[in-house]
């Protein structure tokens, strides 16, 4: 099922869709592959699966841990696509969510090529605005692969709609200014950028930063199409003794957080 | 601004902050509403003569300037082949480099905006003592983030910065050196853009900081080229600079672009050597790609992983490189080479029992260049090096390198 499909399949259930974010490559290559599938099983609709990367300027220090454990594993670009080959193979669908560079230095062609061949549903780049995707918005075209930028609460209306346009399979919304990580409390302004951006676009619109458990999912799930958690699954990873029981405790966090976003 | 409805639309070639193919603006779309605001803020005060008559008037009688030009004879006759060597004296600047220069049109353009709150990254601690500078001067809060590893390194930088009144947050993240302050120091701004204006140090980082970095600094070499010219009768035949994130050597090169026959040399970190792996040569030895914002080269592996640099010089250890010094490298405008911590070290010892003038381990590496430039050159030449900064706060690490200290080996 593509990404723009599942939001679909959810939003007739009358819930907002779940979308779960694991770095490949932690706690190993093979660990990571089975947290997120033990996600899917759970109840996560939508995987992110994160191209652990040197200077990551958007998380905060949950997963700045991980993916700085993962590289000193010597994760790199081929293993994660083959993590997303491995998760893609449940059916779900699986964007890698990735900062510029490494994406750059793979080659834009080769990359969108590789991640089509491995089953991925496209890409989330969070530091790339559609003002500077001019090679990849064409090449992601090509392969038939979803783009998904960023809007924040800072986002002018013109640059929201500027935004809206180059998505594909969905809109992130950011709901707060600020960097990855779990909060007390959803940003107030997420709803207003919701409704902004539902104003010019027909594509679901998911939120996500400070996500961690079902209250909040549950009220983000009141006014968006859909749910992004992250951090909320790698901590009980960072913390678990062993794979197979950070797989579980994913899990635990995965089906909390599918309540959630059936209790709108 | 390039917005566009289609979503396939390319910058158009003249784009602002392009410098060919480099620079551009690689952050998170949180960050484009203060990078346009920023660029608009610095486009009307570029037009408001209020704004370069407060900024003349501050560089004149806070900082100090124009700094001098000081020909170092010695140091030409015994280290230098011959050649004669003119040093630009920002080492003179208040607070010891030309970041000031920089700082203060920023701080400026804060108060400008209305924001109260300014966050800067620095490496050596020159940029984080003149941005704590000028905020005490301004009465902005002022927040520096420092690599864990440069701290250290830097000690005295520390003290100074927080007896300014600046808070000084050690990064422990990554390699905890420059490159990581800047990933901390971008992670605060997203945070806490509405009240913060984030003073970049360097000519590196998303458009329109290249650009704007750039001019601030671009008096070192309107200054100097006229200095030289009375000096000498002359242009130079060549200039030289260290280049870390490149701003001084920017700086003085700018107002010789046009000059076809002088000759600019940017002197990059070369560590233990750029054979050995362990530098911070990022143009000589390094690759396109996207780092902190903008698309320069960069020290990366094969999978766009940023490589760790090495200097012994906290100033000049950064992986990166601004957008318009690869750009001048591409074009052959500029040339860059890479000059060794021991060659630096040999000349950082020469000026200073030469010419009596303790230069930065940064600038040291300018010197070392001029060296090599000298014995090409031969004993006709003029050459115009940027003294970017003194070296008090290199005494410690170079009375390590030279065995000085108490219980060190001779």
């Amino acid at each position: 099922m593509t990404t723009l499909a599942v939001f679909e399949k959810a939003r007739a259930e009358g819930r907002a869709a779940l979308v779960g974010y694991l770095p490949a490559g932690y706690p190993t290559a093979d660990g990571a592959i089975d947290a997120l599938k033990a996600m899917i099983d759970a109840g996560v609709d939508v995987v992110e699966v994160g191209l652990p990367y040197s200077d990551p300027l958007m998380d905060g220090p949950v997963i700045q841990a991980a993916v700085e454990a993962a590289l000193r594993q010597g994760i790199n670009t081929r293993d994660v696509l083959r993590t997303v080959e491995a998760v893609a193979s449940t059916g779900a669908p699986v964007l890698v969510m990735s900062y510029w560079n490494p994406i750059d230095r793979y080659g834009v062609d080769a990359f969108t090529r590789d991640l089509a061949a491995a089953g991925g549903a496209g890409a989330i780049t969070p530091d790339l605005i559609p003002d500077e995707a001019g090679e990849w918005l064409p090449a992601a075209r090509r392969h038939d692969l979803d783009t998904v930028f960023l809007v924040a609460p800072s986002s002018t209306d013109e640059r929201v709609a500027f935004t809206a346009d180059a998505c594909r399979g969905f809109v992130y919304a950011a709901s707060t200014m600020g960097v990855t990580g779990t909060r007390e409390q959803v940003g107030d302004a997420a709803a207003g950028l919701v409704e902004r951006t539902r104003r010019v676009t027909d594509l679901p619109v998911a939120v996500g930063l400070g996500v961690s458990n079902a209250a909040q999912a549950a009220q983000v799930a009141g006014f968006a199409d859909g749910v992004i958690v992250g951090s909320a699954f790698v901590r009980p990873l960072l913390e678990a003794d062993d794979a197979a029981a950070g797989a579980r405790a994913v899990a635990a966090v995965a089906a909390d957080l599918a309540q959630g976003v059936r209790q709108r | 601004m390039c917005v566009s409805d289609n979503p396939s639309a390319t910058l158009p070639s003249d784009a602002p902050g392009r410098f060919g193919p480099y620079g551009g603006r690689y952050v998170p779309e949180a960050l484009v509403a203060a990078l346009d605001e920023l660029d608009r803020e610095y486009q009307a005060a570029v037009a408001d003569p209020a704004f370069s008559t407060e900024l003349d008037g501050l560089l004149k009688s806070y900082t100090g300037r124009p700094t001098p030009v000081t020909e170092a004879a010695r140091f030409g006759a015994e280290a230098a082949a011959g050649a004669r060597v003119l040093l630009k004296r920002e080492d003179l600047n208040h607070t010891g480099s030309h970041k000031i220069n920089n700082v203060l049109g920023q701080a400026l353009l804060t108060k400008r905006i209305g924001k109260k709150r300014v966050i800067a990254e620095t490496g050596a601690g020159q940029h984080g003592v003149a941005t704590a500078t000028a905020a005490a001067l301004m009465g902005l809060e002022c927040v520096i983030y420092m690599g864990e590893e440069d701290t250290r390194r830097q000690a005295l930088n520390v003290a100074r910065m927080e007896l300014l009144g600046a808070t000084v947050v050690p990064v422990s993240t990554g390699s905890r050196t420059l490159k990581d302050a800047i990933n901390e120091a971008l992670r605060d701004w997203v945070t806490n853009v509405d009240t913060t204006n984030y003073v970049f140090g360097t000519v590196a980082g998303p458009h329109p900081f290249p650009t704007l970095v750039r001019d601030l600094q671009r008096i070192i070499g309107v200054e100097a080229r006229q200095q030289v010219l009375e000096l000498t009768g002359k242009l130079p035949n060549a200039v030289a600079a260290c280049v870390g994130g490149g701003s001084n050597a920017i700086g003085i090169f700018h107002a010789f672009i046009d000059d076809a026959d002088v000759a600019l040399y940017g002197f990059e970190a070369g560590g233990d050597g750029v054979e050995t792996g362990r530098h911070a040569a990022t143009i000589s030895a390094g690759t396109p790609g996207v780092l902190h914002g903008a698309r320069s080269y960069l020290l990366q592996d094969e999978y766009g992983q940023t490589i760790e640099s090495h200097s012994i010089s906290a100033g000049l250890d950064y992986p990166g490189v601004g957008p318009e010094h690869s750009w001048l490298r591409d074009s052959g405008r500029a040339h860059y080479r890479s000059v060794t911590d021991a060659e630096a070290m040999e000349a950082f010892r020469l000026l200073c029992r030469t010419e009596g003038i303790i230069p930065a381990i940064e600038s040291a590496h300018a010197l070392a260049g001029a060296r090599h430039l000298g014995a090409e050159l031969g004993p006709d030449a003029v050459i115009l090096v940027n003294l970017s900064g003194r070296g008090d706060k290199d005494v410690d690490t170079a009375a390590r390198w030279f065995g000085l200290l108490e219980g060190d080996a001779p």
